[in-house]
Parts: structure tokens; sequence; C-alpha cells
């Protein structure tokens, strides 16, 4: 097939998002000279070395990761439903995965490593679950859509209770911020699992996009194509509950890159669902590296949280984006 | 020998209402043939059912003797392929890709050249690299014939293949369809348009309330007393220059 289409934009994405990191690595608040930025490559004890490799590298590469993640997680999702207005936020995974969070921190289990990551993870895992069962027995796309968005409602409403029940202001402000969304103070660590988990997600998808190209024409004509479907579409979910769970549980929640990440490299590879998975985790990466670079280096007293910042930037592009594809999506 | 697609004693529920009752239906390979009936009658269901996509409440469809539901996706696929009345396609992705997804287990330049033969089949050849959202209605009806007529598969199940299409186009589907059957192909085709049916099928098969009542030759099965009885018609074939015509007035045009 015309296989080189999605490799050139795959090559053309890695440019923007090495320059991109680059940056990231060079800018921050904190502005270094020159001779500064030397050392700091060549001395590995140095002061400007300890926050270009401790601090802002792995900043970045948590950014490009998460970034990775909502992108491929948001084109699976959307190939699954067949519906360009489908990610991660809106089935509820993102929503299960704040609450699991949400739920840690104010049962004060933050004080364990690793606890409110996994508790995330367990929240993106049950929303997975839950949407692979009720898939199982409901074929219809729309049905599934919208008991994500009642899987949503019923999230938001239990993290809106945690907040109301919330012993602490402290506790509660800790669930806010992970309710916001950010990539600060994250560590070689953080980097460390978070990779893994976009990995094998995307050895999921890479099984599943078949299947996801084929459902293209329909539910039926998928059903009776040759291809083993129902599977595929279980190591799809699969696919997408990992990777939308690692991101939230290493960054909050981050809304809009899984929904804008798609359009922005769809018609580069002609609607292909298949063939939009590696540029779409790409521009998520890119698109999320870039946001927390201009997030950081906005002059504001309290630092912008990157989800807060995806939100204003993105939500006006993806409207302006969805207004040009309506015609597209209206068949 | 069994017919290549057997349908015995068929009967189904969609939500609740019964859309098959009792349907016997086979099909043999080499042969074209039509299912006609009123709206609501079953065709889409009878289709469905031989493609493995409803359930049977009793009775059994089969596919080469086999039991539908026994069989993998892959060996459905190779004994029948399904085209339905849906034709919505969510992406834009150009005409040539839509119809190789007719053969998804040859290699990627197969699968294109077979696509690109079907295409061709269906004069849509010259569409190979348009969106399917930049073309009319008619147009992506042809592009989505073409994906099952690319398929490397024994029998066409296609339901109303030549809705929406203009006269031409009408004709020259049923042309193909009449040479895939030439071909050795089993083609079940349901039809609205009973001349058409009549002209080019080698058999009309009549569904009424989701039972066959006449399954015959085209003029044999389509009798006067068929047509009051099913379509509400008081209608009589006439000798045409390229075929049977069909004269026909509602039954009962104030309603009964």
């Amino acid at each position: 097939m015309t296989g080189g289409r999605e490799g050139r934009l795959s090559l053309i994405l890695v440019v923007p998002i090495g320059l991109a990191t680059l940056a990231a690595v060079l800018f921050g608040e904190t502005i270094f000279s020159a001779a500064q930025l030397r050392q700091g490559f060549m001395d590995p004890s140095s002061g400007p070395a300890e926050v270009l490799w401790a601090v802002r590298a792995p900043r970045a590469v948590t950014a490009l990761m998460v970034g990775a993640a909502l992108g491929l997680s948001g084109a699976v999702m959307q190939g699954l439903l067949r519906n360009p207005l489908a990610d991660p936020g809106v089935l509820g995974v993102s929503a299960l995965a704040a609450l699991g969070a949400a739920a840690a921190i104010v049962l004060g289990w933050a004080a364990w490593p690793g606890a409110v990551e996994i508790a995330a993870l367990a929240g993106a895992g049950l929303a997975g679950g839950v949407l692979v069962m009720f898939s199982a027995r409901v074929r219809s796309p729309e049905a599934l859509i919208l008991f994500g968005v009642a899987v949503s409602s019923f999230a938001g409403a239990a993290t809106a209770l945690i907040f109301n029940l919330s012993p602490s202001p402290i506790a509660t402000a800790e669930v806010m911020n992970w309710l916001l969304g950010s990539v600060q103070n994250r560590s070689w660590v953080d980097v460390a699992w978070v990779t893994p988990a976009v990995l094998i997600a995307a050895g999921l998808a890479a099984f599943a996009a078949p299947g996801l190209r084929m459902l293209s024409l329909g539910e039926e004509t998928a059903r009776t194509s040759g291809l083993p479907i129902a599977r595929l579409r279980l190591v799809a979910l699969l696919a997408t509950a990992v990777a939308a769970g690692a991101a939230v549980a290493v960054a909050g929640v981050i809304g809009f890159v899984g929904l804008a990440a798609p359009h922005l490299v769809r018609a580069a590879v002609r609607g292909d669902p298949a063939r939009l998975l590696l540029p779409s985790a790409l521009a998520g990466g890119l698109m999320l590296v870039a946001a927390d670079l201009l997030a950081r280096l906005t002059p504001t007293d309290q630092e912008l949280k990157l989800g807060v910042f995806t939100a204003l930037v993105g939500a006006p592009l993806f409207a302006l984006i969805a207004w040009r594809a309506a015609r597209e999506w209206r068949l | 020998m069994t017919a290549w697609l057997t349908m015995w004693d068929a009967t189904a529920r969609l939500g609740g209402r019964r859309v098959l009752d009792g349907a016997d239906l086979r099909v043999e390979r080499g042969e074209l043939v039509a299912l006609v009936g009123p709206n609501g009658a079953g065709k889409s269901s009878l289709i469905r059912a031989l493609a493995g996509l409803l359930p049977l409440d009793t009775g059994v469809a089969r596919l080469a003797g086999d039991d539908v539901n026994d069989l993998s996706p892959r060996e459905r696929s190779a004994r029948a392929v399904y085209l339905p009345q849906e034709r919505r396609i969510a992406w834009n992705l150009p005409a040539m890709e839509v119809a190789a997804l007719g053969a998804p287990f040859l290699s990627g330049a197969d699968a294109l050249a077979a696509a690109r033969k079907a295409l061709d089949e269906v004069e849509v050849g010259g569409l190979a690299d348009r969106g399917v959202a930049e073309m009319s209605g008619g147009e992506r009806a042809r592009v989505l014939l073409a994906r099952a007529l690319a398929a490397p598969s024994q029998a066409l199940l296609v339901d109303e293949p030549i809705a929406g299409l203009d006269p031409e186009a009408q004709l020259m589907v049923l042309e193909r369809l009449r040479a895939r059957a030439g071909a050795g192909q089993a083609v079940l085709a349901s039809l609205h348009d009973l001349p058409l049916a009549a002209r080019f099928a080698h058999r009309v098969a009549v569904l009424d309330h989701g039972r066959v009542v006449a399954d015959a030759a085209p003029l044999a099965a389509l009798t006067p007393d068929i047509l009051q009885r099913v379509f509400g018609l008081s209608a009589r074939w006439v000798d045409g220059p390229d075929g049977p015509l069909l004269s026909a007035v509602r039954a009962r045009p104030q309603g009964s």
C-alpha cells in the first residue's frame, strides 16, 4: 500500500519533536548564559547541569511520553468508535483514573511512593474493563459513547463528592492539582515507568490496526470481512486504557490532546485509522512538549498548569478544526 | 450435493418483531437470485442471517453445507461476502483503499491489484485516488460494491445494490452481478425494481412477512396473483423489446 506516507510524516514530525525537546532543556524560568549552558553540557556535577538534566530533561521527556500516550489513545478510540469526537475523556477513562488518584490522595496514601499513580492506573483499568464488558454485549458504537459519557459523569460526581467530604483543605488542593494536570517536578523515575507503558500500548495498537481500518466500513461489514473483529476490538480497547491510564497516572488530567492530535495528522494519512496511529502519537508528544515549554515561559506568578494551558489554547483551535472537518464527517 | 447458500425454516426476531418466519431458500453457484418483497418483508434480515449477522431462533443458515455460526470469520468470508445497504464510510479514505479492504488477507500489492480490477469492473476506476467523502452517493455505492467484488469469495450477498444509482449504473451493476454468477459465484441480491429483477435474475424469490411465498423463474414467481397479494399491485407483464415490462397500478388506490 502507500506505506511510505505515514513513514514520511513520522520522520517529518521527529524533527520538530527533537527541536522542541532541545528547547525545553535549554530554556526555562532560570535563564542561563551561553557559558553556563556549556558548563551544563560539559560538567555533570555543575549547577546548570543539575537543572538541565535532572529537572528540565525528565520533565520534557515526561511531557513527550504523556503526549504520545494521549495522541495514541485518542487515535485508537476514534478508529474504534468511528467517531472523530471520541477520546479518553469522552469514554470516562480519564475521569475514572482521576477519581482513583483523588481517592488515594484524600485517603492519605500519597505518602507512599507510587500509590497515587497506581490508583490512577487502576481507575483507567477499571474503566477499560467496564468498557470491554459493555462492548462485548452491546455492539453499537453510539451506545458505547453514551455509556462512556455516563461513566464520565459518574466519576466526575464521585470526585466532586470526594472534594465535598475531604477532611483537609490541603488534600483538596492536592486533588485539584492533579485534576488540572501537570508534568512539573517529574523525574527520571516517572519516565522509566511511563515509557514501557506507552510502548506496550503502541504494540497492542499496532496489532489491532487492521481491525481499526476495516471498521471504517461499519460494524457489519467488519464482522463479515474475515478479520477476527471481536478480538481486535478488545486489544484496541486495552491499548487505549493502558495509554490513557499511564498518561493520567503520571501527569493528571490533560484534555484536548487526545482529541486534537489525530485531527492534525488525519488528512496527511488520508483518513486511514491504521496509518494514523504513529503520526498521532508523535503529534501528541510534540504538542505537549511545546505546550509545557510555553506554559513554563509564560511570565506568571504561579506557573500555568499544563492541563489548563492545553485546554485554553487547544479548545478554540479544536473548535476550528471541527468546524472545517464537519462536512467530511457527515457522510 | 447441497446448494451453496441454504436457508431452511428460518425464524428470527429483531426487537421483538418477527422478521423471518419459516423462510426457505437455496442458491446454487452459477446463479443470480433476486430477493424481492415489499418494505419490511425481511429481505435484509434474510441476507444478514446468511451472512451470520442475525441469530436465528429456529432453522438454519448454511454456507456450503456448514452452519454459518460454526464457521470462523475467515472461513465465512471465503464462502460469502456481504454488502450491506448501509453506505456510510467513517473516514475519507481513497476509493482504492476502500476496495482493497475486500481482500484483507492478500499482501498489500495484491490487494491493491484486486481493488483496481474491481473498481474497473464497476466503472469507477477513474476515481481510484479520490476520497470517498468527496464522491456522490452513487459513486460511493459503486466503490463499496467494488470492495465486495474484490473479495476472493464464492458467493455474493448484496443488499439493495442498485438503490440510489442512476438508470445506466443500475443496468451496469446487474450485468456485472449476472456475469459473476456466470463465472461460478452464487449471487443473492435484494432488489425493489421488479422488471430489472425479471430481466437479470435466473430466479426470483418473493418474500412476504418473513416467508418465501414464491421461488421460481422470474415470470413464474411474479404472477399477477403474487403481485396483487404481496405487493398490492394490479399488474401484468408486457413483452418489451429488451425484456419483460410491468404495467401496474395500485390495487387499492384509496387505501384499504
